[in-house]
């Protein structure tokens, strides 16, 4: 199938990602090509299988409710970018 | 003597130290030494000896002091820079995690970290373990030791080099899709990848969550044993693992070896196989059945659907657990004064070529529309891939088959081509997708490079492929080559 | 104004409720990160509910049976197999970048909530309830933070919320306000949710469309969202409602947006930032194992449901005669109706402590704004005052003096009457003696009441009641006084 570069642009926005004219032409050439190839899976029967789910069979694995400490501040400040009054600063979202 | 040192395998090096023939502290000297030679190979992103050489003195302290000292205790060991340690750069080869230092540590390098190891440096890879030759890193391609033109695989290639060449002696890989086999088999060395659940996840950076296991690569299946049995069991931080199950489940399995059926999966012997490869493969399985082993051709139908069903899951799983890395809360900040430009600025300029390119398929096969012809199909593909292991491991209690399709490529023979690069894969990644454990362990060399066999097992048969490992080792180990 | 009025009569409103209500865990819904309200920001978190690489969420199996009481609570049907999805979008607040939540196979679906408005009961369907993480919080400043900025606090991040999605019926913001009234006494009862809308722990947002009456067709439908209290419930959708009928009466469409309450400027207004048309690329979080409820879970949780507040209503019109609507009130919230039946349990006449309750005790709580588990006067002091009244002791009036007493000095209600000399009068010849000086007192009264001046009684009742402080028994007065008068 054709994977055009509004189809990349489209999941490019969705990945917040920003794409250059040349990646967005690149990208769409792999694409296509990574999902001509990956069409082979509709050769496979897949009537009444189920989809695969966690892998380590395991259910029911829990925590119980118990408060462990958390982590010290200044270890979660030294890595934000920018750190105000304890909380992390962005660009104001809502004007 | 130096050179000498660091040759020794891990189970040599603890006589050396029980023996006092050397200290704690000598040993790592010797292959901090040996990394600052080989600087040239990239195989480490950081190396902190400061902080290897304090670890020493404190695993010969406690020597000196008659403490109980763990099993790895005073051994040097590298960890692939994806896995977190306290207070130790991070980067998993990426721009957007220049200057990240975890606050805490992961539970594998934990329990090294008890069992005495001495933690040497942190390896190079594939950027966010997204690749299988090692030359997507922010950090530069690392070489393959037995030829400096080629790649060591990947995207654990930074671990497998160091060891391959002798700068330490064992190393933490993580493998998603065959980042451990792969290139422990175009390095020469043992691999091993985990059953699904085998080692905690916890602190590993996620790349694709129902693949990625912490693995071992080491250059003896002695060493690699006694790595996996210090960082194997159940962790309450990890809710894919399991239970303690090392080592009673896996010992009564050690003395069967000889007894093994062992299966071959005619799909893995076909088209894409290098002749050369092929005939070395062929011959160690000739020398098992002529060793007495029951060898028994077998099918997996479905394996020609692997890659197509991995390259989907997994990069739909990666397309959500790289949101993370987004310039708010830590990591590379293209400050914008909008938020939306600094997402994308962040992100497109943190980012490597081949992240945003799994990213966008990771995200574009789980878009509205989509999701049900790709994400939803290839988990189903999955069950069914699933259940070829399931039927054959009734009859066969192991498979045998070449670990990738050739010996290492040239650096830059596959980067243009994504999916020539994905194809290479094809061995590995059907183990992945079933969550088994599976081992490449070298039978021999073809053109000069080393060729890995590998061995795959039901979930939890980490014992069973030791003991045939140990077996290979043995048959074929004059076929090495040296670096 | 009165030109909508007639607008309004013409269209109906169709509502659909969200609700998410904080579970009252000790610990995060994923980590082990404390729940608690008002810690400085950022100082309850940890690596996973920070986000950082490599970190994994672990449910908390406290967070699972509250949600499962909830869902029995309203007769909803409990999905035996559970996963958990990851839901994508990106927000500052949202630190992996999706929010674990649950999607095709939410913990419940179906059940009821009965609402009664004027003495009907109204049955809303609820779509289902599911379980998900909470996001953490944004606060959006002007130049205080040095120009404008958004800071985020991930204290909050991860507190195990149960969404609760009501199905389209609600007809009118009154109803809406009484669904979330009923939502929460429900989660209170249930003791899964603390209620507080002020602290967030109950928040809601509202889909709503405007559709001319007898219309089968769903107009356009907005969502509102950040309504923070019962009141604001009622008063943001009157105001949407109000907008929608304005842009459809004058010919205008209505856009499918999302809107934010504003609570302080009372209105509505549109929301930015969030993307627009959104795609969350749902899909079962591989990190989580699924959770699989069996009978004997479903037992215990069912064992922990106490009885709700409607069966409770019903059980105290038939168990004590009390008039349907008291029993509402005395049921609507549970520390309230504990105490209630606790009194009545003590006395002979449970109707008059009924009224107790509700006139007395609930208006003392209102005066000081306080709760009942800390009220002075509890079950057992409040039981023995109202025997005094049953056996003739004291009357109602002096009752009420001396549990006036018992709640700013405490004591017990025979003590203060026996202290104070607060006992009824009920021997006829003391009474007789004051009624005698009281006759004597009013001549001219006693000779116009004897001439047929009948309604002076109330008047020589109310002397006699104040020369012995109102301690006289009434129907002793009453008997002796007409006996002498008529002499």
């Amino acid at each position: 199938m054709a994977i055009t570069p509004e189809d990349i642009l489209h999941t490019a926005r969705l990945a917040n990602l920003a794409l250059t004219a040349e990646e967005t032409e690149r990208f769409s050439r792999d694409l296509e090509g990574i999902m001509a190839y990956v069409d082979l899976l509709k050769q496979v029967d897949i009537t009444d299988v189920l989809p695969a789910t966690c892998l380590s069979q395991g259910r029911n694995v829990f925590r119980e409710d118990r408060v462990v400490p958390s982590l010290a501040g200044d270890k979660i400040r030294r890595n934000a970018p920018d750190w105000y009054r304890g909380m992390f600063r962005v660009p104001r979202v809502i004007g | 003597m130096i050179m000498d040192l660091c040759r020794e395998n891990l189970a040599g090096m603890r006589d050396l130290l029980k023996d006092g023939e050397v200290s704690a502290v000598d040993l790592c000297r010797a292959h901090l030494n040996r990394i600052a030679e080989r600087k040239s190979l990239n195989a480490f992103i950081t190396i902190d000896g400061e902080r290897a050489i304090d670890a020493a003195r404190t695993a010969d302290k406690r020597k000196q002091a008659g403490e109980e000292t763990g099993l790895l205790a005073g051994l040097p060991l590298a960890v692939k820079d994806n896995i977190c340690i306290d207070g130790q750069p991070t980067t998993c080869a990426s721009k957007i995690l220049d200057k990240f230092i975890p606050p805490y540590t992961a539970t594998a390098v934990f329990n090294l970290l008890n069992a005495g190891a001495v933690i040497v440096g942190k390896t190079n890879l594939d950027e966010f373990g997204m690749g299988s030759s090692d030359e997507h890193s922010h950090f530069g391609p690392v070489k393959n030791p037995h030829d400096l033109s080629r790649t060591p695989g990947g995207s654990s290639g930074g671990s497998a080099a160091a060891v391959a060449d002798f700068q330490v002696t064992a190393a933490l890989g993580s493998d998603t899709g065959g980042s451990v086999r792969q290139p422990a088999s175009f390095c020469g060395i043992v691999g091993l990848k985990p059953t699904y659940g085998a080692v905690s996840r916890y602190g590993l950076t996620a790349f694709a969550s129902s693949f990625d296991q912490i693995g071992v690569l080491t250059r003896s299946v002695t060493d690699c044993e006694m790595v996996f049995r210090v960082i194997c069991g159940r962790d309450e931080h990890d809710a894919t693992s399991v239970r303690s199950i090392y080592p009673d489940d896996y010992s009564g399995d050690l003395k069967s070896a000889g007894r093994m059926r062992i299966g071959i999966p005619t799909e893995y012997f076909g088209e894409g196989l290098a002749p050369e490869v092929g005939a070395i493969v062929e011959k160690t399985i000739e020398e098992l059945a002529r060793d007495g082993r029951a060898i028994r051709k077998i099918s997996l139908p479905h394996t020609k659907y692997a890659v197509a069903a991995y390259y989907i899951i997994a990069n739909a799983e990666a397309s959500a657990n790289l949101a993370r890395f987004d310039g708010v809360r830590y990591g590379t900040r293209v400050d914008s004064g909008q938020l939306s430009a600094l997402y994308r600025e962040s992100r497109s300029q943190g980012f490597g070529v081949e992240v945003k390119r799994r990213i966008l398929l990771g995200t574009y096969v789980l878009s509205a529309g989509y999701r049900d012809e790709y994400y939803d199909r290839a988990q189903r593909v999955r069950t069914k891939i699933i259940g070829d292991f399931e039927d054959v491991f009734s009859s066969v209690d192991l498979l045998v088959c070449p670990t990738t399709p050739t010996t290492a490529f040239k650096l830059g023979e596959k980067l243009d081509d994504p999916l020539a690069m994905y194809l290479s894969d094809i061995y590995t990644v059907p183990a992945s997708l079933a969550g088994l454990p599976a081992l490449s362990v070298p039978c021999g060399t073809a053109n000069g490079l080393p060729v890995g066999l590998q061995i795959i097992g039901p979930r939890f048969a980490e014992s069973r492929l030791f003991s045939l490992a140990t077996e290979i080792e043995r048959l074929a180990g004059h076929r090495r080559t040296g670096v | 104004m009165t030109g909508w009025d007639r607008n309004h009569a013409d269209f109906e409103a169709v509502i659909g409720l969200e609700i998410h209500a904080q579970l009252l865990t000790e610990s995060k819904m994923f980590c082990g990160c404390s729940t608690a309200y008002g810690a400085p920001p950022n100082t309850q978190t940890c690596p996973v509910c920070l986000g950082l690489p490599g970190a994994l969420p672990v449910a908390n199996r406290q967070a699972i049976e509250y949600a499962l009481r909830f869902v029995l609570a309203v007769g909803g049907t409990v999905n035996r197999r559970n996963v958990f999805a990851r839901k994508n979008y990106y927000y500052p607040d949202l630190p992996k970048g999706y929010q674990i939540s649950q999607y095709d196979q939410p913990l419940g679906e179906g059940g009821t909530i009965i609402i009664i408005e004027d003495n009907t009961a109204k049955s809303i369907g609820l779509m289902r309830a599911h379980l998900e993480e909470d996001a953490g919080k944004s606060f959006h400043v002007d130049a205080r933070a040095g120009g404008p900025a958004t800071l985020v606090d991930l204290n909050r991040c991860g507190v195990p919320l149960l969404e609760i999605v009501s199905q389209p019926e609600i007809r009118s913001p009154y109803q809406a306000y009484l669904f979330v009234t009923k939502i929460r006494q429900l989660v209170r009862y249930l003791d899964i949710c603390s209620g507080d809308m002020e602290k967030g722990a109950l928040r809601c947002d509202a889909n709503i469309s405007v559709r001319r009456q007898r219309k089968k067709t769903l107009g356009t439908r907005t969502e509102i969202k950040n309504i923070n209290s019962i009141r604001g419930v009622e008063r943001a959708l009157t105001r949407e409602i109000d907008r929608q009928i304005d842009i459809l009466g004058s010919g205008g469409q209505i856009e499918q947006t999302t809107l934010f309450w504003d609570d302080d400027a009372q209105d509505v207004r549109p929301m930015r930032g969030k993307e627009e048309s959104a795609d969350y690329r749902y899909f079962p979080d591989p990190d989580l194992p699924e959770v699989v409820i069996d009978d004997d879970w479903l037992r215990r949780a069912a064992k922990a449901i106490p009885e709700l507040p409607n069966q409770r209503r019903d059980r105290l019109v038939h168990e004590f005669h009390i008039p349907p609507y008291d029993a509402g009130v005395l049921t609507a919230e549970r520390p309230l109706a504990e105490y209630f039946e606790a009194v009545a349990s003590l006395v002979d006449r449970p109707k008059s402590a009924a009224n107790w309750v509700l006139t007395e005790v609930l208006g003392a709580l209102r005066e000081v704004s306080g709760n009942i588990e800390e009220f002075p006067v509890q079950p057992p002091q409040l039981a023995e005052l109202l025997r005094e009244i049953e056996v003739g002791n004291i009357s109602g009036k002096i009752a009420k003096e001396v549990f006036r007493i018992m709640q700013s000095e405490g004591g017990s209600a025979r003590e203060i009457i026996e202290r104070r000399g607060l006992q009824q009068i009920s021997d006829g010849d003391t009474i007789q003696l004051v009624i005698g000086q009281v006759l004597r007192a009013y001549p001219t009264e006693c000779k116009a009441y004897r001439g047929g001046k009948k309604k002076l009684f109330g008047f020589f009742v109310g002397e006699v009641m104040a020369r012995t402080n109102g301690k006289a028994n009434p129907q002793k007065v009453n008997e002796l006084l007409r006996k002498m008068l008529e002499d």
